[in-house]
């Protein structure tokens, strides 16, 4: 009998099992496939402060802080640096929004500067000419996230290619029949969530391209200001400037949003138009090589907020529905569900993020 | 015909590709990879991408697959 099961070996499994592991839990993770390989593969590993919400700027910048400890002992091809974050303000309306955010983020104590249009381009001398300006947040962070989740699953047993069918009392039933039993057991099954308990996630479809190497094309990931109300509409499709260098000298170019089904497929359309608008902001990325394109599907909930914590009243716990903020909100999530399971109060408020609200039919759907 | 391999001027035979004009003139390594490894061209025909150089200063150029032209510059690391 194990004290924790985790179902599910992505970024936020990893997380919580790492966690629990820390308390001196003996944990177990199941993984479909291989772990790390799914949507965490697919992903940027942006590690952002966010503050579309006052309590998505604590729990985004709870989670980076939990990151940035962790960058201390993370091995090299965990590619962690810290090039910040520059959001783009294209017009004085936008520009506006920058001032209004910074004083946001300096209210949540988040270090960060009001750039000014000639300023942008001394940071970043292959945006384009006529900026307003932008807003730097300095301690944001770039990692490699599928090394990530080895490194977090480094000493934990892991089963791979280990399909669940099933989850009773403290039992979690396997494809081959067999069963297992635990203690805790810790749904992060992203999309394949719904299939093992009764909590809807969706897919939100996003594609990214990612270039040669070209170091110091740009230094920080640079991301439009309009990115906010472009890339979180629930219901059409829509793209975004947003690209990050990689430590290596790559970038990966972003981003795009849609409700596509189980549909992995490229759609040029979409495509199209996000390289157009990185082009757009950085005419010098045309002469550019990329070198591949594919897609990744965000598991999103219907009100946009991930349900972490206790399921029903039983030891089932949830941790799914991060959509694009998986990577950095991980390991915030990883110490709630750890806080629940040892009966602790955590760091920040937790009942927000409870997967009871869709029992009590308080799930708000998002527009 | 001429070409500048580094900033050196070396004569060329024409219809010569940037992969042959740099190793008939002594070049083996034509780029480093991530870990500074040396790397030179395998498969000569477009699809290993192990010969890229700097050719008229755009980046990531497979030498095997374009013709030396007058006056090219070319920078391997």
């Amino acid at each position: 009998m194990f004290d924790s099961i985790v179902i599910g070996g992505g970024i936020i499994g990893a997380a919580c099992a790492a966690e629990l592991k820390k308390r001196g839990q003996n944990v177990l993770v199941l993984d479909s496939s291989q772990p790390g390989t799914g949507v965490t593969a697919a992903c940027m590993g942006h590690v952002v402060v966010m503050d579309d919400s006052p309590s998505m700027l604590q729990f985004t910048r709870y989670s980076r802080d939990l990151w940035t400890e962790l960058s201390k002992e993370l091995p090299d091809n965990c590619e962690d640096f810290m090039p910040g974050t520059l959001w783009v303000a294209e017009d004085d309306e936008e520009m506006l929004e920058a001032v209004r955010k910074k004083q946001i983020f300096e209210q949540a104590g988040v270090n960060c500067e009001i750039v000014d249009c000639e300023d942008i381009l001394n940071l970043e001398p292959n945006l384009k000419k006529g900026l307003a300006g932008g807003l730097r947040i300095c301690e944001d962070r770039v990692v490699y996230p599928t090394n990530c989740v080895r490194y977090l699953l480094r000493d934990i047993e892991v089963r791979t290619n280990c399909k669940v069918t099933g989850i009773e009392k403290n039992k979690v039933k396997l494809a081959d029949g067999s069963s297992l039993s635990a203690e805790n057991i810790i749904v992060a099954s992203g999309l394949g969530t719904t299939a093992l308990v009764d909590l809807p996630v969706v897919p939100k479809k996003g594609h990214l391209a990612i270039t040669q190497r070209y170091p110091g094309f740009v230094n920080h990931q640079i991301i439009e200001l309009g990115y906010i109300k472009k890339a979180h509409g629930a219901t059409s499709a829509s793209t975004a400037f947003n690209i990050q260098p990689r430590k290596n000298g790559q970038m990966i170019l972003g981003s795009s949003r849609e409700y596509s089904g189980d549909d992995k497929s490229i759609n040029q359309n979409i495509l199209e138009e996000m390289l157009k608008k990185s082009v757009y902001f950085l005419p010098g990325l045309k002469k550019l090589k990329c070198l591949r394109v594919w897609t990744g599907m965000r598991p999103s909930t219907p009100d946009g907020i991930p349900y972490i914590g206790r399921f029903k009243d039983d030891n089932l716990f949830i941790c799914a529905g991060h959509e694009g903020l998986g990577i950095t909100t991980s390991l915030a999530s990883a110490k709630i569900i750890s806080a629940q399971i040892h009966g602790e109060k955590p760091e920040i408020d937790d009942s927000h993020y409870s997967p009871n609200r869709v029992l009590a039919g308080e799930l708000v759907h998002e527009h | 015909m001429n070409i500048k391999i580094n900033g050196r001027s070396v004569e060329i035979k024409e219809g010569s590709t940037v992969a042959s004009a740099l190793m008939s003139n002594g070049q083996t390594a034509f780029r480093k990879s991530i870990k500074g490894d040396a790397r030179a061209p395998l498969c000569g025909m477009g699809v290993c991408f192990e010969c890229r150089a700097k050719i008229n200063g755009r980046q990531h150029e497979r030498t095997c697959m374009v013709l030396c032209q007058e006056g090219m510059e070319v920078e391997v690391q």
